[in-house]
């Protein structure tokens, strides 16, 4: 049994002090707050000395103790003689106060809210200013690629093609058969009362060509192939693998970037007729199964409802959102700084920018179409 | 450009980051076929000096010379040219992790000449039996030791058959033997290819070893404190910093062969 960490004040003459320690000082015990021993240092104390024949066992604890009461007796010239303790506790004491304190570095002073205003001034514009020297070279890498010059592997775009394409399908299929079911459902519930059930194929049809399929499409390709380019870009970073291309004179834009969004601008359309053509089926299960349609009679209402005109809308979103979403997740990544933590924000903010900029671009594009 | 023209000088310095200062007037020059250390301690500058030189960052104040040409006063083409006669081996070998070895070290190749796919075939395999690598052509990167990432990296770096090589850390992670092995290798290409070497390190039994000339760079003046070989300095240097550093803090002015 480990005794109670206790100390006694002891004076045996007048102006010297001794604290008398005993028990077990540890972080598992509780030892006495000091504030009786810090009111005994007063004025009439020039010494303070300790004893420790009967401490136990000690560790940090004790020596956070010791500290406070040494800095206190400090302040007042009191005289410290640290001889009377463990000459562990003795060593651990010299050594924290072997380096002084820092102070010329200051992280908490705070900046006025003028100076912080024009800080993110100087930040916004610099962003500014990487964002536009990135879609330059974007852009004159594109042509350099069209005059056969670029350092673009044909090997890279396929196997992007690939990821973005074949290996998005089941995820797809998933989706877009599950939102054609929805939609469905909901407009069934409003059609039926009027018995215009039959009109459930021109909803499905519509929403998915002209909004769902895109919206949908878009929505999964950030999540998957958004992220991971800028988690790929942003790895490539960490490792200086850009900047050793960068170095023998081979712009990661047109070697890396380009073969990426590329394959995206090609598949996200591709990938939307897709979806289109999964919700329009997922529709009409519920339309056969709920509505007493029959499947023939369901696929040619939504054939007669549907315009090319309207295909090509959904399309023109859906080359909108590849472009969007490559620049995001290729920007991302390029911006991203040399840590795992980076790669990380890299990586999120990809994502979030992608489909902020997807359901901002969709809104504008139906605007202006339907204005 | 004369004969005796070094091969890098840098002229007044100044490294910054935004209002930071890192170190500033820094002057020293590095002569042909020297094998040149920039040594100092940790966060004083030494990779950023070197992001300097390939042309990744531009320095705040000063000027950096290849031969008889102001570096970051040329356009673009003509620092491209100049790094075209450079190989890199960086801190963590830098391998493009999407391609193999063969990939890694034939795309430098690819880019900057006109072989036959056979030839660059014959090149590749000839650079990594150079470091000892033959064999690995078709390995990823991933599938590799440290030491081995570092040596593919070297092959990389010579490609080209550069004039002047850097190397950022050669030694970090890597255990005494495979960081001896990659000093000789790095002794033997001096030799070999006749190049100039740069490397940044603090890594005093490779410096030791290796250098044939150097510059001190210290984090709490910013600025350089010494230059010279670092044999000739540990015994005739005055400066107690690069002492300090030079014999690990103990002020024994001898060579330890590791």
């Amino acid at each position: 049994m480990t005794q109670q960490p206790i100390f006694i004040i002891d004076h045996p003459q007048p102006g010297f002090l001794v604290v008398n320690l005993g028990g077990a000082w540890t972080l598992h015990t509780s030892p006495p707050e000091p504030t009786e021993l810090l009111t005994a240092l007063n004025d009439t104390v020039r010494s303070l000395a300790f004893a420790s024949q009967h401490l136990e066992d000690w560790d940090t604890r004790l020596l956070i103790f010791l500290r406070t009461v040494i800095s206190a007796a400090r302040e007042q010239h009191i005289e410290v003689n640290l001889t009377g303790l463990p000459p562990g506790a003795q060593r651990l004491l010299a050594l924290a106060e072997a380096v002084p304190e820092k102070t010329t570095y200051s992280k908490t002073a705070r900046e006025s809210f003028v100076t912080r205003i024009g800080r993110l001034a100087i930040v916004l514009f610099a962003q500014i200013q990487e964002v536009t020297a990135f879609t330059g070279e974007i852009i004159l890498e594109f042509l350099t690629l069209i005059a056969g010059k670029s350092p673009f592997r044909a090997r890279d775009f396929f196997f992007f093609v690939q990821a973005c394409g074949a290996e998005s399908l089941p995820i797809v299929s998933l989706i877009a058969v599950l939102v054609g079911v929805i939609l469905s459902f909901v407009g069934a519930v409003q059609l039926q009362m009027f018995g215009a059930q039959i009109y459930v194929a021109n909803l499905v049809g519509l929403g998915m060509v002209l909004e769902m399929g895109a919206l949908m499409s878009g929505v999964i390709v950030a999540g998957r192939i958004g992220a991971a380019y800028a988690a790929q870009l942003g790895t490539m970073q960490v490792n200086e693998e850009i900047d050793a291309l960068r170095t023998i004179g081979i712009s990661p834009v047109g070697f890396l970037v380009l073969p990426r969004m590329l394959a995206l601008m090609l598949m996200l359309p591709l990938l939307c007729i897709y979806a289109d053509i999964m919700g329009i089926l997922g529709g009409s299960v519920i339309g056969v199964t709920m509505l007493d349609l029959s499947l023939v009679e369901y696929l040619e209402q939504t054939r007669k409802t549907l315009h090319l005109s309207q295909c090509g809308q959904g399309l023109l979103k859906s080359s909108v959102f590849g472009v969007l979403i490559g620049y995001a997740g290729c920007l991302r990544g390029m911006q991203c700084g040399r840590s795992a933590l980076a790669v990380g924000e890299a990586t999120t903010s990809a994502v979030v920018t992608s489909i902020v900029l997807i359901v901002v671009s969709d809104s504008i594009i139906t605007f202006i179409i339907n204005r | 450009m004369t004969a005796t023209a070094p091969a890098i000088t840098i002229k007044d310095l100044t490294m910054a980051y935004g209002s930071f200062v890192l170190q500033h007037d820094l002057n020293f020059s590095i002569a042909k076929n020297d094998i040149f250390v920039i040594m100092g301690g940790n966060g004083c500058g030494k990779s950023t000096l070197l992001r300097h030189m390939l042309g990744l960052k531009p320095p705040a104040k000063g000027s950096i010379w290849y031969g008889e040409e102001s570096f970051w006063e040329l356009p673009d083409e003509d620092r491209a040219r100049i790094l075209r006669k450079t190989g890199i081996l960086y801190q963590t070998g830098a391998l493009w992790s999407s391609m193999t070895l063969a990939e890694n070290v034939a795309l430098p190749l690819l880019h900057y000449t006109d072989l036959s796919p056979e030839v660059i075939r014959e090149l590749v395999a000839f650079k990594l039996s150079l470091v000892g690598l033959a064999g690995f052509e078709e390995f990823y990167p991933a599938e590799l030791s440290g030491g081995m990432r570092k040596r593919a990296s070297l092959a990389r770096a010579i490609a080209l058959d550069p004039e002047i090589l850097f190397f950022d850390e050669p030694s970090a992670g890597l255990d005494p033997i495979s960081a001896r092995i990659l000093d000789e290798l790095i002794l033997e290409l001096r030799e070999s290819l006749g190049a100039t070497l740069v490397v940044v390190t603090h890594d005093l039994a490779s410096i030791y070893t290796i250098a044939t000339n150097s510059v001190f760079l210290d984090g709490d003046s910013k600025t350089m404190l010494a230059t010279g070989d670092p044999k000739t300095l540990l015994r005739e240097c005055t400066d107690t910093t690069v002492l300090n550093f030079l014999t690990r803090g103990t002020g024994e002015r001898e060579v330890r062969t590791v």
